[in-house]
């Protein structure tokens, strides 16, 4: 769970393919953003990934369309004496172990072992745990630039206090402190951030992550608000908030993109691991996190429970980060910033 | 420096003051139900509560409550309202297990990472480098519960290669203790070597500029001299500092995935159950523990850097 943040010259892109080499010729007269895009064009396996990522969201966004016109299923339907329409004799076995793959429209996947078709329940679970994902990433990013800012801004007493409060939160480590607030969260509840809401781990991810952009960010601000742009701001008698929103927020652009994909990766795993530690999505709700930990909770029997979304979570997340980081090369090779844990 | 070491330290003591407030106030004062009624059991009358709720200091102002509970983590006598054991005795036997797994994974993550970093900087840029890029992506894109399930799974369930999970003394029985870490071990490595490798290959390029590093070619050092002395000497310092970092938390609980999924019964797991369970006093005490040690090893770590750059004591 440790950020690193620091600068200094990229001696080779990521994907060699990445940026221009030696010999490239750089064109005059083209805008940073022009020239980032140029160079995550030539990143065919960032290109890939990416394409990857999209599929992944689109099939998911067609979870009822598969449901209703492919497997005729709907994601919670259970069917454990086999009484379905389109159910093989029987989806879940007298000792309790349900089928595997089918490969044919109705339980593509197999069941699970309430007899629930696993390829409609993945494609659900995944809208949650996208869903949550995107949330949680529109949290941190909202809250650690406005914190980052004004910290980085205004330095003084407001740093000091803003700083504090972000070393609490990252000294927790994510898994442990996610776990924490979010089972604390589904028991008492505050606003509408209560029981089976999708809301509650969102929120918990979101939090969590914070300080590992606004720290990165407030550093980006404290050495930009020494520089003359911001001076000459300052003498035509711009107010600081007009400065910050006008002058400083379009130069951390770069940055704020580099670490989307970063915290969606992350938050989609952090998902995951919160379900599986029985804090996140509560049970009613399919997400590749309760899928996982449903299969971990019968093995050995039907391994593929536990394959399916699980190898499903790991190309999402893999495919994000191999696109983030061709994304990073793109618009700034010389930034380091990164996530574990 | 002595200013700047104490001014340190004081801060890392504020940190921590605040980490323990703030802990206290979300698990003590939020969930729902009462501590005594949960103390009491299904069964006790309202006399008994009131009696219990006198006697724990539940009826107290709650900073009287959180102090109270402050000496009882100290003094090692805070127990689990739940199940009504000793916590920290609870803590210390958790602890060989952690123990084990956090020594035996970070000596395995740190070494290779160090190996497949400077492989890939050496060969940026070429195939080598690019296998090991998706590779450390993979690393770092497996829950670390999966990859258990799929090492159980295979290689302990369907080759017997490897128990099925459990954690086994070191001094009962050092064979089997060594067989039963093999897969943890590997579970909790892949996600740092992933991480770690990627990090020492930008550093590595980046010193790889540097003039000194011209000059020790320029003196007439072997290529693998010059990466050794010069390079990689300079490239680990911020390797070092995450590998504090991350080695406090596991220590502290922080690898409760890989302790619950194969079932080492360290502090992870402690605390993983007593989430299950809400055992407020359980969670209170290895979150504040596994804060303490990542806030120590930060302040360490800051004082460390002040010594060697000299920069720094002014700066902060």
């Amino acid at each position: 769970m440790t950020a690193t943040a620091s600068t200094g010259t990229e001696f080779s892109d990521e994907f060699a393919s990445a940026g221009f080499g030696e010999g490239d010729q750089v064109p005059a007269g083209l805008g940073p953003w022009r020239l980032a895009w140029r160079r995550l064009r030539r990143n065919k396996t960032a290109l890939f990934f990416g394409g990857v990522f999209i599929l992944i969201l689109v099939l998911c966004l067609l979870a009822p369309v598969y449901s209703h016109s492919v497997a005729h299923i709907s994601p919670a339907a259970e069917n454990i004496a086999g009484q379905g329409n389109n159910c093989p004799p029987t989806c879940v076995s007298v000792t309790g172990i349900p089928i595997g793959p089918t490969w044919t429209s109705s339980y593509f996947f197999g069941a699970d072992r309430n007899g629930r078709d696993v390829a409609v329940r993945l494609l659900y679970g995944g809208r949650n745990s996208l869903e949550i994902g995107f949330v949680a990433t529109l949290i941190t990013m909202f809250f650690a630039i406005i914190l980052g800012v004004l910290s980085g801004y205004f330095r003084g007493i407001l740093d000091g206090v803003i700083n504090r409060a972000l070393d609490v939160i990252w000294a927790f480590p994510a898994v442990l402190l996610g776990v924490a607030l979010g089972a604390t969260l589904a028991v008492s509840g505050i606003l509408f951030l209560h029981g089976t809401s999708l809301l509650v781990p969102a929120v918990v991810i979101g939090i969590v992550y914070i300080p590992y952009v606004a720290k990165p960010i407030r550093g980006q601000v404290l050495v930009l608000r020494e520089r003359e742009f911001i001076d000459a701001a300052r003498q035509q008698g711009l107010s600081s908030w007009r400065i910050m929103f006008t002058e400083v927020m379009p130069n951390l652009a770069s940055t704020i993109i580099v670490f989307v994909p970063l915290i969606l990766a992350n938050a989609i795993l952090l998902e995951a691991a919160l379900t599986y530690l029985g804090a996140g999505v509560q049970p009613p709700n399919p997400s590749w996190g309760t899928m996982i930990s449903d299969g971990i909770a019968q093995l050995p029997a039907a391994f593929h429970d536990v394959l399916v979304p699980g190898i499903m979570l790991v190309l999402t997340v893999l495919s994000i980060n191999i696109f983030g980081d061709g994304l990073r090369d793109a618009l700034d090779p010389r930034a380091k910033v990164r996530i574990a844990r | 420096m002595t200013r700047f070491i104490v001014r340190r330290l004081i801060a890392m003591i504020g940190v921590m003051f605040v980490i323990s407030l703030l802990t206290f106030l979300l698990f003590e004062s939020i969930p729902n139900g009462d501590p005594a009624r949960r103390l009491a059991g299904r069964l006790a009358t309202a006399n008994e509560i009131a009696f219990i709720r006198k006697e724990y200091g539940f009826d107290q102002p709650i900073y009287v409550q959180y102090a109270r509970m402050m000496k009882n983590i100290f003094t090692g006598q805070v127990y689990s309202y739940y199940q009504g054991f000793n916590v920290v005795d609870e803590v210390k036997l958790g602890l060989p297990a952690t123990l084990s797994l956090a020594i035996g994974a970070g000596i395995i993550w740190l070494f290779t990472s160090i190996v497949v970093g400077t492989l890939a900087a050496v060969k940026a840029g070429k195939n080598t480098d690019r296998l090991l890029t998706v590779l450390s992506m993979v690393g770092v894109s497996f829950p670390p519960f999966f990859l258990g399930a799929i090492l159980i799974y295979y290689l302990g369930y369907k080759l017997n290669w490897f128990p099925l999970g459990g954690y086994v003394k070191l001094t009962s029985d050092p064979w089997q203790w060594f067989v039963h870490m093999v897969l943890p071990w590997f579970t909790l490595s892949v996600l740092f070597i992933g991480f770690y490798s990627r990090v020492l290959r930008s550093t590595i390029l980046d010193t790889i500029n540097e003039d000194y590093v011209r000059t020790a070619r320029a003196k007439g050092l072997s290529e693998n001299q010059t990466l050794r002395r010069h390079v990689l000497r300079n490239s680990l310092i911020p390797i070092i500092t995450l590998f504090g970092l991350d080695f406090a938390q596991v220590i502290g609980g922080g690898a409760i995935l890989t302790e619950s999924i194969f079932n080492l019964h360290g502090i992870g797991q402690l605390a993983a159950d007593a989430i299950g369970r809400l055992d407020i006093t359980v969670i209170l005490v290895v979150v504040l523990l596994t804060a303490f040690f990542v806030v120590a090893l930060a302040a360490v770590v800051d004082i460390l850097y002040a010594f060697l750059d000299p920069r720094i004591r002014i700066a902060v």
